[in-house]
């Protein structure tokens, strides 16, 4: 009853492993599965360092238990962009941009702007500081991201076209 | 900051999550998680039984049945938010959903969730409320219907009996010739609103044929101004008008905690119940 | 942009950041990403109340939790350490009694988030089940939740034993400060005070000791500022020598402050797994860094100014109480370094602030970005401000009038540092500085916007504040710079790496010198092992002291290599230049040799002289000395617009003018600039760590205590000026605190402004709009709640 054996997929590779059930997934993919990329900054689904990806919808993975995503799809930061091959629009215009400084909160700004960028390819500024209004920064003030996310807006629209 | 151990149920059936209500002590229904979750891991919550209510089938869905809307209870508030009939036929609760956290909390929770979870300054609490919602709650002796309005009975308590489950919500469509307004005063994008506001106006001509204020964050449940209500039924809208209702707000009853005082959510009241009708005013004469 | 000369091809640029690779793709190594086979978990009881004596400790039913490793009170680990006590406050005469805290409370707990016992487990899950059945009998002792109160005389004491809550007292003077108010034709007073806040890091805390029998030694993996202080206190407190102990700093999530700080459960956490010879884990939770993280800024000000006619500065003085918290965790520097913001920016002649330090039941307070000085910075502008009114003059005029000016540079303050070093402002231009200011946030067209708002029943408001902040502490940062064998460049520093691009600094610098391909250069940053001495990173100061050290060990560097270079490719030295992996002739590339060549020939062989004469090895390894502070100084100006019926207020426009001398990678410096002007922006409006009166803490999750968000950032603009300092080589000044000093005295100048019809006088950050419909309207307030 305190553990469990589940199967998802998390960045495309089909995981099995036993979690005991109160665990969260952020604990579960970080300690279980070892993708450290998913960081947790206050556990009562406030900062958003632990948004991952359930199915294609950005969540806080501190919100859900491990069992809970049994038989789902979880896309992490790690999974963004294949292992040795070229960075995600979003990443490239991170670091174009100084959009991160220690990292902390970037796993989770990426995350949360991947989903927000397949809904809304053409945002206006003011629309991406709304979908990152639940990711706490403390380092870089944010405009900093806002500018690399319009950057990888307009990227990914040309990659499109 | 991890939780304290528990025994996890994931049901299937509305059946299975009665008999499992039925027989278990010390139970909680686990829905999107955007409350209890921080709570389990913060050991503020203790249940010895988690009721994961998100394999279950049946309990999500927009449809239109009638002059309603049925909102199945585990729908996701981002489902709802982007729904076209919900768009197009009720516009108050796209409106305040679009105050309710951030994308990653309305991905995962659950409109069923958060009436039950009752939070005082709730948006969807006080926007059922404006809407007169109709509550489906299901027992092992069946279905029951309960008013929105009979639903708070006390500071973040539901009218649910340890055995009962809440499966969906009604809303009534309100009728042509409406606006609605909902305005919220939170210190920061997505936070909880320390005073919001929503407002139903239905204009026949030129006058006022009903209205419908509802505060939250200024009690313990949402508060339905009665008195100012029956002020603005059969007046002209007008800026007079509004603003003897929102005086109403005055003399109501407010909770003080240490982000606001009493007299703060009074005042609150009565600006943004104020704005709200001004702009219901505005969309219904469109 | 930049001001640094066009022959430098790294330097002055926005070149890519060395460590984005890694944090980019989610593959950083912070502590919690530090899992070695075997490892256990820790978790912390702590003490709910503000202030108790600890009666019993029964950790019988914890010890007997299956997967429970240890339960350790201080009696269990007294036996093993030198001293139960972290002594760690700086030197200071000021001091009126000893407030060493201790590794865990034995006997009474002085603030709710004392650590009183840890539990090693299998996982944290199962340790804070045990924590949970840790049995403490507390006897409640009366609290001090107010600094203020905490110095009355008939107030209880924070520890029982003391026989008073004053932990320190200091004065701060020069010139004839009461005849000069005796005579001054004006005067103005102000009372204010300034709330707590923390650091908040989206990174908490977190210490992983691993024990390693075949080499004999612990290495500590800490998220601290300071790893050298770290590893000294452990060596101290175990009774290790410096071998047997090695700390490093993995990548950390963001310090601001209180990660400089050595604490409580670092030594706990490494003696537990000293004693159990098991790696063990202990990661800060959100929960535990609002009561067991430092935090700073509340403080009390009584001050006055006084002024001849035309606004004129003569005088100031006045006094601080400050709120040390429970224990002296470091030292007076808060409110030394709050009086001293005061007047830096302004000629004043007389100057006296008299402080006082309060010890009350609530978490020590330690440097937070800005250490004090956006507090002082906001005492002086509220006067300026003040005084501007009740002469009638501009306030950009007034200060003007004030401000010390550019030709007077360098100005040999009277004020002296902690050190007792001379204050020397050392370059700038501040009315330049602040006239840029101005003229970006279109200060002379303000009233015209102001009236048509206020036609329409909207309150704009503008405000300025200006800052000079003395950055650079030294005295020193080690760097040593070496090339390897393989022709690869390694860079090992006692500065510590938190966010702020510390490896890409070091890494440009040094790349400069030696071939410009910052790729083959690792650094090595917050590693006792491989930087024999280091002070870390506080004081906005690695850039300055560390920069420094790496550009001269560079400089040695690249003249050794052109030395030995000359003489294996038989050609001038003056002839030669490095570029990428290789020393060539100017002009002839394919006369050249690599450096890992170079590197090899000066390796020695055995019986064979080494080339070039001038001993072996490629390396170098300074510690430039700079004790005086380079001094940056900045302008903000905030223009508001302030909801009268709800007190909300919302920025419209803030502009950022600084002078940091140099810079040594603009786009860096805009993303410290930035982030802590968002810092300041939540100093001013958002973050408040509320105690109630029990000093029980009422902000514990990020729910309750505010950290802005992006959609609460006004447009920003930063404007620069680059007058390089004289006091090292680079011409730079520190810029990691300087965003946030003057925001809050801006905003808080910007908000009065707009609520001049009202008659509002604000006093206090951080404002909530509650506070401000109070101010606006006292009546409503003053009604019952």
């Amino acid at each position: 009853m305190t553990a469990r054996r589940i199967a998802l997929t998390v960045n495309g590779a089909r995981h099995e492993a036993e979690t005991p059930v109160r665990q969260h997934l952020a604990d579960f993919l970080r300690g279980t599965l070892g993708l450290t990329g998913t960081h947790l900054g206050c556990e009562h689904g406030v900062c958003g360092a632990c948004t991952v990806l359930l199915d294609g919808r950005a969540v806080r993975a501190c919100l859900i238990l491990a069992v809970q995503a049994e038989g789902r799809s979880v896309t992490t930061v790690e999974g963004l962009a294949p292992d040795n091959g070229p960075l995600h629009p979003l990443q490239a215009a991170f670091c174009a941009n100084h959009g991160l400084q220690c990292g902390f909160c970037t796993p989770g700004m990426l995350t949360t702007l991947a989903e927000f960028l397949k809904d809304s390819p053409d945002p206006t500024e003011e629309e991406v500081r709304v979908a990152i209004s639940g990711n706490l920064c403390r380092c870089t003030g944010y405009d900093s991201i806002v500018a690399a996310t319009m950057e990888a807006a307009r990227a990914l629209r040309e990659a499109r076209a | 900051m991890k939780p304290a151990p528990f025994a996890y149920h994931d049901p299937r059936s509305i059946e299975e999550v009665l008999d499992l209500l039925a027989s278990l002590d010390n139970a909680r229904l686990l829905a999107g998680g955007q409350s209890l979750m921080p709570m389990l891991n913060m050991r503020v919550a203790f249940p010895d039984h988690l009721i994961d209510l998100n394999r279950v089938e049946g309990l999500t869905g927009i449809m239109e049945e009638g002059g309603s809307i049925r909102i199945g209870a585990m729908t996701r508030q981002r489902d709802i938010e982007e729904s076209e009939v919900i768009r197009a036929r009720l516009p108050l609760l796209a409106e305040a959903l679009s105050h309710v956290g951030h994308r990653q909390t309305r991905n995962r929770g659950t409109i069923g969730g958060s009436l039950c979870n009752l939070d005082p300054s709730a948006e969807l609490v006080a926007v059922a409320t404006a809407l007169d919602a109709v509550l489906e709650v299901q027992g092992s002796a069946g279905i029951r219907e309960l008013s929105i309005h009979d639903f708070p009975v006390g500071f973040m308590t539901p009218a649910l009996a340890p055995e009962e489950m809440l499966t969906a919500i009604r809303l009534p469509v309100p009728p042509a010739g409406h606006g609605t307004a909902f305005t919220e005063f939170a210190r920061r994008h997505g936070d909880y609103a320390i005073v919001s506001a929503a407002v139903l106006l239905v204009l026949e001509g030129s006058r006022i044929a009903r209205a419908s204020l509802t505060l939250g964050g200024v009690g313990a449940g949402p508060l339905r101004l009665r008195t100012a209500e029956a002020m603005l039924v059969g007046g002209a809208p007008s800026e007079a008008t509004f603003g003897a209702a929102a005086a109403e707000c005055a003399g109501i009853e407010a909770m003080s905690d240490p982000q606001a005082p009493a007299w703060y959510r009074r005042r609150l009241s009565a600006v943004l119940t104020r704005r709200a009708l001004e702009t219901a005013a505005a969309r219904a004469a469109v | 942009m930049t001001a640094m000369p066009a022959t430098m091809r790294l330097v002055g640029r926005d070149v890519p950041r060395v460590e984005d690779a890694a944090l980019i793709r989610g593959r950083g190594r912070f502590v919690d990403d530090i899992a070695p086979p075997g490892l256990l978990h820790a978790a912390f009881l702590r003490s709910p109340h503000a202030h108790a004596a600890i009666a019993h400790i029964d950790t019988e039913a914890a010890r007997a939790l299956p997967g429970v490793h240890a339960v350790f009170t201080l009696d269990d680990l007294a036996p093993h350490l030198n001293d139960t006590r972290l002594v760690v406050a700086l030197p200071s005469p000021a001091y009126r009694q000893e407030l060493h805290r201790p590794v865990l409370a034995q006997t009474e707990v002085v603030h709710v988030g004392e650590a009183v016992a840890v539990v090693i487990a299998e996982s944290r899950h199962l340790a804070e089940d045990a924590a949970a059945l840790v049995e403490v009998e507390y006897d409640p002792l009366p609290p001090v939740a107010d600094c203020v109160a905490a110095l009355e005389p008939d107030a209880p004491t924070a520890h029982r034993d003391a026989s008073s809550n004053l932990a320190a007292e200091l004065v701060l003077e020069y010139g004839a400060v009461d005849a000069v108010f005796a005579t001054a034709p004006h005067r103005f007073a102000e009372h204010l005070s300034i709330h707590r806040g923390g650091s908040h890091s989206m990174e908490c805390r977190g210490v992983v000791a691993r024990p390693d029998p075949l080499e004999d030694r612990l290495t500590v993996w800490s998220s601290t500022q300071t790893p050298h202080t770290a590893h000294r206190l452990l060596c101290d407190l175990l009774g290790l020598d410096e071998r047997a102990i090695r700390v490093i700093t993995p990548d950390v999530g963001g310090g601001f402050g209180p990660k400089l700080i050595f604490y409580p459960e670092e030594v706990v956490v490494t003696l537990a797994a000293r004693l159990l010879g098991r790696p063990v884990k202990w990661i800060e939770d959100r929960g535990e860094h609002f009561v067991a993280t430092t935090q700073e800024r509340d403080q009390s000000w009584d001050v006055e100014l006084a002024t001849d006619g035309e606004g004129r500065i003569l005088g100031l003085r006045g006094t601080l109480v400050h709120d040390h918290g429970a224990w002296t965790a470091r030292g007076v520097n808060i409110p030394q370094g709050a009086v001293s913001a005061m007047p830096l920016p302004y000629v004043v002649p007389a100057f006296r602030m008299a402080m006082k330090v309060a010890v009350t039941n609530k978490v020590p307070t330690t440097p937070v970005r800005g250490a004090g000085q956006p507090q002082g910075v906001f005492a002086m502008e509220r006067l300026l401000d003040r005084a501007a009114r009740g002469l009638g003059i501009d306030r950009g005029e007034i200060r003007r009038r004030n401000l010390v000016p550019g030709e007077r540079m360098p100005y040999a303050t009277p004020l002296k540092t902690r050190g007792g070093m001379q204050v020397v402002l050392d370059s700038g231009d501040y009315p330049r500085c602040q006239a840029m200011a101005l003229e970006g946030a279109d200060w002379a067209g303000f009233p015209e916007r102001q009236r048509a708002a206020r036609a329409q029943g909207r309150y704009l408001g503008i405000g300025v504040a200006n800052y000079v902040e003395g950055t650079g502490r030294g005295p020193f940062e080690h760097v040593s710079v070496r090339i390897e064998p393989s022709g690869r460049i390694v860079v090992a520093t006692g500065a510590a790496a938190m966010g702020q691009s510390t490896h890409t600094m070091l890494a440009q610098l040094v790349a400069e010198q030696l071939g410009g391909d910052m790729s083959r250069v690792q650094v090595i940053a917050g590693d006792t092992a491989a930087a024999p001495m280091g002070i870390g990173g506080s004081n906005s100061r690695q850039a300055v002291l560390a920069g420094s050290s790496a550009h001269v060990a560079a400089t040695r560097v690249r003249e050794k290599v052109l030395h030995v270079a000359a003489t294996m490719l038989e050609a001038a030295e003056g002839d030669l230049e490095i570029e990428g992996d290789a020393v060539q002739v100017k002009g002839v590339p394919e006369m050249k040799v690599t450096l890992a060549a170079v590197a090899r020939a000066v390796a020695g062989t055995p019986g064979f002289a080494i080339p070039g004469g001038r001993g072996p090895g490629l390396a170098a390894s300074e510690e430039v000395v700079i004790d005086a502070m380079a001094y940056a100084n900045g302008t903000a100006v905030a223009e508001v617009e302030v909801d009268a019926e709800t007190g909300g207020v919302t920025i419209n426009n803030l502009v950022f003018a600084h002078d940091c001398g140099n810079a040594l990678h603009p786009r860096i410096v805009d993303g410290q600039l930035m982030g802590g002007i968002a810092h300041g922006i939540g100093n001013a409006l958002f973050e408040h760590m509320r105690y109630d009166e029990e000093a029980q803490p009422t902000s514990t999750t990020l729910a309750d205590y505010l950290l802005v968000t992006a959609t609460e950032m006004p447009p920003v603009r930063i404007l620069h000026m680059h007058s390089p300092t004289p006091l090292n080589p680079l011409g730079i000044k520190g810029v990691g605190e300087a965003g946030v000093i003057p925001v809050p005295a801006a905003i808080a100048s910007a908000i009065e402004d707009a609520l001049s019809p009202f008659g509002v006088r604000i006093a206090q950050v951080p404002l909530s709009p509650v506070d401000l419909l109070a101010l606006i309207d006292p009546q409503a307030s003053g009604s019952a709640a």
